[in-house]
């Protein structure tokens, strides 16, 4: 019996070895292994046996079994690996002819000139306000200290909507009316910064649009100073455009801020680019919306947002910012 | 505004030192330099010369030989291309090797076969004024002494001088005078200001008697001041005086003209000549004007004018000039004048800039009283300046000046408590130290224990109140002297739920392949209704162009115009949207229009499923209650291809495709998909609710189910119907094909749906998923007729 397995091994290891596909092996896996098979009829006729030849043939018989499942599972392997291969072989791709793609959008320049702007002043403790595009005159001007005969009404360059009474509604002309409609919605202490569109009858070139956008900042609390304007600059400056930047403050004048400044940072060259206006925020404007001077003090500055999308990315013509052609936009 | 520092130094002689270093200080003090210019530096190389002879070129008619003699007795032939010289003219004469101020070299060279040894220049090619049509001629500039052939600079006495074109701001009328500039400017340096006396010399004729003044209006007229001035002739200026108006930018016109300007940009005083034989009597009154009544101004315009504006009249009543803003055409001085009435006057700043402003007359002088000028000592300095200059040509002044006063601003002092200014800027000045810096622009300053009771000058009108004070402590401190400091507020910074959520709904549609753009928000009329809109937009009243006179009340008009651009530039397939504002018709009662922040997104090329399909991303990333679409065919849309957008129940934008006839009238080739939403309304409302429900651990069971629908009936609707039969078992539903055609009658199609069945707490039975199955097929044909597929 034992030299009848040791035969049906040898043969088994050769049939294995001789497998061309996987399905062959499966078949001499039931063969071989199945309850038909040599060996469970061998396991069978162990019982029969005296215990003496019992003990040998019962281990030949698990021994050969052995064998020949680790025939048949490296034949598995061997075959399956030859597969893989083949399959591999088939199915080869160039990954450099490239037929599609999820192109991603983009985010407008001056969106993401406002989401960075917002970003660091908010992480300054400031939160973000918001007004609407057309204004009335006492929201644009009047709130802000400038009377109707002012000259700096002119310097404004308004363009005015046919509303109410001539010159009553207009397009604002800065963001500082969403200053006066935070005070008179909102008790001090107030750390806000408003961006948005502004307008000015400023015919479009390479520099100019008659709408642009603008940025402004607004603190109303105690003690606010002029030195806490200059500081607050500074910082945001550092934050904004790194901390090897200079900023000076030169004196101006503002009708709603008093004292007024414009704020200038250093070029890497030494010399110096004017950024905005500033200022403390004037008495009158306070009173305006209902808040004692006396008892808080504030300041204010405002920047535009387009000419930092144009400096940063070094535009040649601003108009670029509001043609929409996506071979510009998809730049960015 | 602009100052030479020569001119500077007649007023504070110790202004001194590097010229940039001045410009910053300028700078410093709110006088922001606008350009810098050093003038007064002849060209080295350019000589004085006189025109020997003229010929004409041989062969060109636009050149002419000129033989220029530099005093050598050797006369150079030089082509020249200007015509305003005449034999023995003295002119300016580069030579050979000569580098001029725009960096071209001058060299011999041939023209049409003539040599050219040199150049005759023009004004504007050496620097001496905007002059660039002809040679400028020397004859009246040399100096004594000067010789044919010496250097131009030497020849013509030029002094190296500094130009600042400063910026001045509104409330600094005083800096809107050279002397102004120059007491500022002492003031930082630390040097002594003075005015200098003028000594002037009358006739003993008095003016008492010759004019006659009265103020009918005094608050129109803060002071009159006149005089009379005799035996006038009409010249031109000397060179000195005609020099210094060119330098600041003024045309020199004639003696009088130019010493009126002198004296306004020299002490920032404006004043006004008349005719004195125009005037019966010498008599002027001054008054508002009545309503209607008219001038014509001595720019020969006829203007109307108004209540508001302060004119000066004749005896009789006439107007006889617009005060402070222009002169009338009857009382003009010309060239026959010899006897001129001299009137400096104080205008109320208000009135002025309305009248200013009304007509359109912007003018040096009247910018100045805009501002406010000087109704103090000023005006007396200014008519004794004028007259010490007139005299120079042979004008002599009457003895004494007529005074009259009307109402100025009130002077009395002002309390200022030091307290205020060290809080305002952030300093730790002593009371001395502010007075100090106060004095020294001629403020007056008496200590009071912690306060200062200050008299604020004439010069300055716009300063009246304690913050004004400050703001001058601080501009003479030194802005960049003080301490700067970072206020913390007491609350945290951050972006409200509603521009995050803004945030995310641009990085939801850019991550669909959107980009961001941003047109103007103006349109052109007729926009709207090509874009099949009302033509409700507001509009605006003085706008740049026709094109741009509208205020949008949708995006459609200027998304289609991007669309159509891209396209006319090759760029067809494009996908955009935007999220801006839009300015509906004011609600009644309302003075502003309703304005709303709307998000549109439009994708060309593809079809209305595509705009749904973004839609829903939308839609998964806020969370919307309920969002549904109902059929519908909006203004502009495609009327079988759009639906409204319901959330809550409330309609709060459109989806679907552009009227095709829309999409022609813009000449957009192919479909526009599109969705528009009151993106400001949606987010101001409940959304982003979202609740955990446990993933079911039991397996699931798929159905496929197609029914036969009628085109009439909406899928929306079979789902609902599904998900009502299905109850609370139906955990999915996914419509995976809609099909027409063959099988399957007209007006109706089959849409295919996979169910998919589970529950939270067992494996289901085969008898309930054909139960549930069972109530999802007779839901659907109870409510919507539709029958199962065979």
């Amino acid at each position: 019996m034992i030299d009848e397995l040791e035969a049906l091994a040898a043969s088994a290891e050769q049939r294995l070895m001789a497998a061309t596909d996987l399905d062959g092996v499966a078949a001499l896996d039931a063969e071989l292994l199945g309850k038909k098979s040599q060996l469970s009829a061998a396991k069978k006729k162990l019982g029969t046996l005296e215990p003496e030849e019992r003990k040998a043939a019962g281990r030949a018989v698990n021994e050969i079994r052995q064998a020949i499942e680790a025939g048949i599972s490296a034949a598995r392997q061997r075959l399956s690996a030859a597969a893989r291969q083949i399959q591999y072989d088939a199915e080869r791709l160039d990954l450099s002819e490239r037929l599609g793609e999820i192109r991603r959008g983009s985010l407008h320049l001056n969106t993401q000139a406002r989401d960075r702007l917002e970003d660091v002043f908010v992480s300054m403790g400031y939160t973000i306000a918001e007004g609407p595009e057309v204004e009335t005159a006492w929201y644009n001007f009047e709130a802000l200290n400038i009377p109707e005969w002012h000259p700096a009404r002119g310097s404004f360059d308004t363009i005015f909507v046919d509303l109410g009474e001539p010159e009553e509604v207009m397009l604002r002309s800065h963001t500082s009316p969403v200053q006066i409609r935070t005070m008179e919605n909102t008790e001090p202490p107030i750390y806000i910064v408003a961006p948005g569109r502004t307008f000015r009858t400023d015919t479009a070139d390479a520099t100019h649009l008659p709408a642009f956008n603008q940025i402004e900042g607004l603190v109303v609390d105690r003690g606010i100073t002029l030195g806490d304007l200059a500081g607050t600059i500074e910082e945001f400056v550092h934050a904004f455009f790194g901390g090897e930047v200079k900023t000076r403050l030169r004196p101006s004048y503002f009708p709603f801020t008093e004292p007024s400044a414009e704020f200038d940072i250093s070029r890497p060259d030494g010399s110096w680019l004017e950024l905005g206006g500033c200022g403390v925020v004037h008495p009158n404007v306070l009173a305006n919306c209902g808040i004692d001077p006396e008892e808080w003090q504030g300041f204010a500055f405002g920047f535009g947002i387009d000419r930092l999308a144009v400096m940063r990315y070094e535009l040649d013509d601003i108009r670029e910012l509001v043609n929409n052609d996506v071979r510009f936009l998809r730049q960015f | 505004m602009k100052v030479t520092l020569s001119w500077l130094r007649e007023f504070a002689p110790g202004i001194d030192g590097d010229p940039h270093d001045l410009g910053e200080i300028l700078s410093s003090l709110g006088l922001a330099v606008e350009e810098m210019e050093l003038i007064g530096e002849a060209v080295e190389g350019v000589v004085l010369a006189r025109v020997a002879g003229l010929r004409p070129h041989p062969d060109a008619d636009k050149i002419q030989l000129v033989d220029v003699d530099r005093g050598n007795g050797e006369p150079l032939q030089v082509c020249c291309g200007a015509f305003n010289m005449a034999v023995n003219d003295l002119i300016p004469f580069a030579t050979i090797g000569t580098v001029m101020p725009n960096g071209m070299e001058i060299a011999q060279r041939e023209l049409r076969g003539q040599t050219s040894n040199g150049m005759c220049c023009s004004a504007a090619e050496i620097g001496m004024g905007d002059d660039e049509a002809g040679i400028l001629i020397l004859n009246d500039r040399v100096i004594d002494g000067a010789e044919l052939g010496m250097a131009l600079g030497d020849a013509l006495g030029l002094q190296p001088d500094v130009l600042w074109d400063l910026e001045v701001n509104a409330n600094r009328p005083d800096a809107m005078s050279v002397a102004g500039v120059a007491r500022d400017l002492a003031a930082a340096l630390g040097v002594p200001f003075a005015f200098p006396e003028y000594e002037i010399s009358t006739t003993d004729e008095q003016i008492a008697g010759l004019v006659e003044v009265e103020v009918l209006d005094p608050t129109m007229c803060g002071r009159f001041v006149a005089t009379v001035l005799r035996d006038v002739t009409i010249g031109t200026s000397p060179a000195w005086l005609a020099d210094r108006l060119t330098q600041l930018g003024m045309r020199p016109i004639n003696s009088i003209v130019d010493i009126s300007n002198y004296v306004m940009l020299e002490l920032g005083q404006p004043n006004h000549t008349f005719d004195l034989d125009t005037i019966a009597n010498g008599h002027l009154k001054v008054r508002r004007a009545r309503e209607g009544e008219t001038l014509r101004t001595l720019d020969d315009v006829e203007r109307t004018l108004t209540t508001n504006d302060g004119v000066i009249t004749n005896e009789a009543d006439e107007i006889v000039s617009l005060a402070g803003v222009m002169g009338g055409a009857t009382t003009e001085i010309s060239d026959t004048t010899t006897n001129v009435l001299l009137e400096m006057a104080w205008w109320d700043p208000p009135s002025i800039s309305r009248t200013v402003k009304r007509l359109n007359l912007p003018s040096e002088a009247s910018t100045r009283f805009r501002r406010g000028a000087d109704w103090g000592a000023n005006i007396e300095r200014a008519m004794r300046r004028f007259i010490q200059l007139a005299a120079e040509s042979g004008v002599v002044a009457v003895d004494g000046f007529i005074d009259v006063a009307g109402e100025t601003p009130d002077r009395t002092p002002i309390t200022v408590r030091s307290s205020k200014i060290n809080g305002l800027l952030g300093t730790q000045l002593t009371e001395s130290e502010m007075a100090q810096h106060l004095t020294s622009i001629g403020f007056g300053v008496d200590i009071v224990g912690s306060e200062l009771s200050v008299v604020i000058p004439t010069w300055r009108w716009d300063t009246t109140t304690e913050t004004d004070v400050a703001e001058e402590v601080g501009r003479l401190y030194g802005y960049e002297n003080i301490a700067r400091t970072v206020p913390k507020g007491e609350d945290a910074g951050g972006l409200s739920a509603y521009q995050q959520d803004r945030r995310l709904v641009r990085q939801v549609l850019v991550g669909a392949g959107c980009d961001e753009t941003l047109p103007m928000p103006f349109l052109a009329p007729g926009d709207l209704a090509r874009a099949g809109l009302p033509e409700d937009g507001v509009t605006l009243t003085n706008p740049l162009h026709a094109e741009e006179s509208v205020l949008r009340t949708s995006l459609l008009p200027g998304q289609l115009k991007a669309i159509a651009y891209n396209q006319s530039h090759r760029m067809a397939d494009v996908r955009f949207f935007e999220i801006d504002h839009v300015f509906l018709p004011a609600a009644p009662g309302e003075l502003l229009p309703d304005e709303r922040e709307y998000l549109a997104v439009a994708l060309a090329g593809v079809e209305a499923p595509n705009a749904v399909e973004v839609l829903n991303a939308l839609d998964r990333a806020l969370t919307l209650p309920n969002l549904q679409l109902k059929s519908a065919s909006p203004a502009g849309m495609h009327p079988t291809r759009s639906a409204e957008v319901v959330v809550a129940g409330r309609t709060r934008g459109v989806v679907g495709e552009v009227d095709p006839g829309v999409l022609e009238a813009y000449g957009i080739e192919g479909r526009v998909a599109w969705f528009e939403l009151d993106l400001g309304a949606i987010l101001d409302g409940p959304h982003g609710n979202r609740r955990y429900t446990p993933v079911s651990k039991f397996p699931s069971s798929d159905i496929d189910l197609a029914f036969v629908v009628s085109d009439d009936v909406p899928a929306s609707q079979v789902e609902g119907s599904l998900r009502k039969g299905g109850g609370a078992l139906l955990v999915a539903i996914d419509l995976f094909d809609v099909y027409r055609g063959p099988g399957v009658d007209g007006g109706a199609r089959s849409l295919a749906y996979r169910l998919r069945f589970q529950a939270r707490d067992r494996t289901l039975t085969d008898a309930e998923v054909a139960e549930a199955r069972r109530a999802c097929v007779d839901q659907v044909a109870k409510k919507t007729g539709a029958i199962l597929r065979a």
